[in-house]
């Protein structure tokens, strides 16, 4: 009972419970998109990353090969190894919890930890919120894959739109500011152009390039777009009232409220 | 089969990108251009998803019942609806569209 008076743990929970259960709309899309139960448990046990298995799913549900399937999926986890460095940094884990808090370094995660100031509370924030929302995720995709397989014709569900309004769920809290509704609309366009030209699937990629591009030749927030899909101490009243105290590593909170130098693409 | 193998690739780079984190220097985060580039990938890459995903039908677009699933999830973000809420609604508005006929 000691563990629930820690602030971080009860966000960890809370975050786990409302990432898990999305879960759910993973698991039913996935089969729904032509993966096997088994294939589908592998993402969500193996990759473990929300928005990577979302995109591993939605280009194979729109005819791309297993090839750009991959290296969509493996883009879009690139902020996972940001997400480790900065962990790193801040929990200093040792011998085989680095090589288990690898794999549970997700947005979720990430944010429950640096949102937090004491290093004891980072740590228990990492660590409920890492394994919470992986046997959750797990537990959910598991049920969305089994409902999901007894759905019939996916379309008639509606279940593509849920597809679309996965992904916009997924953009829609980084889109804080000018510069990355920019970036959005940008790689939108480029994707649209694409389409015609390349087999399906590559249009994502070459939206990834030109998303790459404008990160390295542009100036902005260094920490644009690595927003959380569940905001661990939003405002919606999920959190036991934190209050930020920005510290010399940079918390999730102050990152998020853009204390950083601010400037356009 | 081979669906499998890029699968289990994606898994394995997924945890090469983790790990890597964990080992090396931290002089490379302080390059600000590594995660300025992971973060501008991850919402162009996001983006571009919700718009294949919405309008592109094989290698074409269409406009069918995806765009009122884009319409429908936008507004129940503006509304700060919870993730699932948000897919509900999507596949909500899809199907019922199609339901009225639209495709």
């Amino acid at each position: 009972m000691k563990l629930l008076a820690s602030p971080a743990v009860r966000v960890g929970i809370s975050v786990s419970i409302a990432t898990g259960l999305y879960g759910v709309s993973f698991g039913a899309l996935a089969v729904t998109s032509g993966l096997n139960f088994w294939q589908t448990m592998a993402l969500s046990l193996l990759l473990f990353s929300g928005g990577s298995q979302f995109a591993f799913i939605g280009v194979v549900a729109g005819g791309g090969s297993g090839l750009a399937a991959m290296s969509a999926a493996t883009l879009l986890g690139m902020r996972n190894g940001i997400y480790g460095m900065q962990l790193n940094a801040l929990l200093r884990p040792t011998g085989w919890r680095k090589y288990i808090g690898a794999q549970l370094t997700i947005d979720e995660s990430t944010a429950t930890s640096t949102g937090q100031t004491d290093p004891a509370e980072q740590r228990r924030g990492f660590w409920t919120a890492g394994i919470g929302v992986y046997v959750l995720w797990n537990l959910f995709t598991a049920v969305g894959a089994l409902a999901g397989s007894g759905l019939g014709d996916p379309k008639q569900w509606g279940l593509d739109g849920a597809a679309v309004a996965a992904f916009l769920a997924l953009l829609w809290p980084r889109l804080k500011g000018r510069e990355p509704i920019a970036i959005a609309a940008v790689c939108a366009v480029a994707t649209v152009v694409a389409v015609p030209f390349v087999p399906a699937g590559v249009p994502i990629l070459v939206a990834a390039v030109v998303a790459a591009l404008v990160g390295w030749f542009s100036h902005g927030r260094r920490d644009e777009g690595l927003e959380p899909d569940v905001e661990p101490y939003g405002d919606h009243g999920h959190g036991p009232g934190h209050h930020p105290q920005p510290d010399s590593c940079g918390t999730a909170r102050e990152r998020r409220e853009g204390t950083g130098p601010e400037a356009g693409a | 089969m081979s669906l499998w193998i890029w699968l289990l690739i994606a898994c394995a780079l997924a945890y090469a990108w983790k790990i890597v984190g964990y080992f090396v220097p931290a002089r490379f985060l302080e390059d600000p251009r590594t995660s300025r580039v992971a973060g501008t990938m991850t919402i162009g890459l996001l983006a571009s998803l919700t718009v294949v995903n919405a309008v592109v039908s094989g290698q074409g677009l269409a406009a069918d019942a995806r765009l009122g699933a884009l319409a429908a999830a936008a507004t129940a973000l503006v509304f700060r609806a919870p993730f699932l809420v948000v897919v509900i609604a999507g596949a909500g508005t899809a199907a019922l569209l199609r339901f009225l006929g639209w495709n």
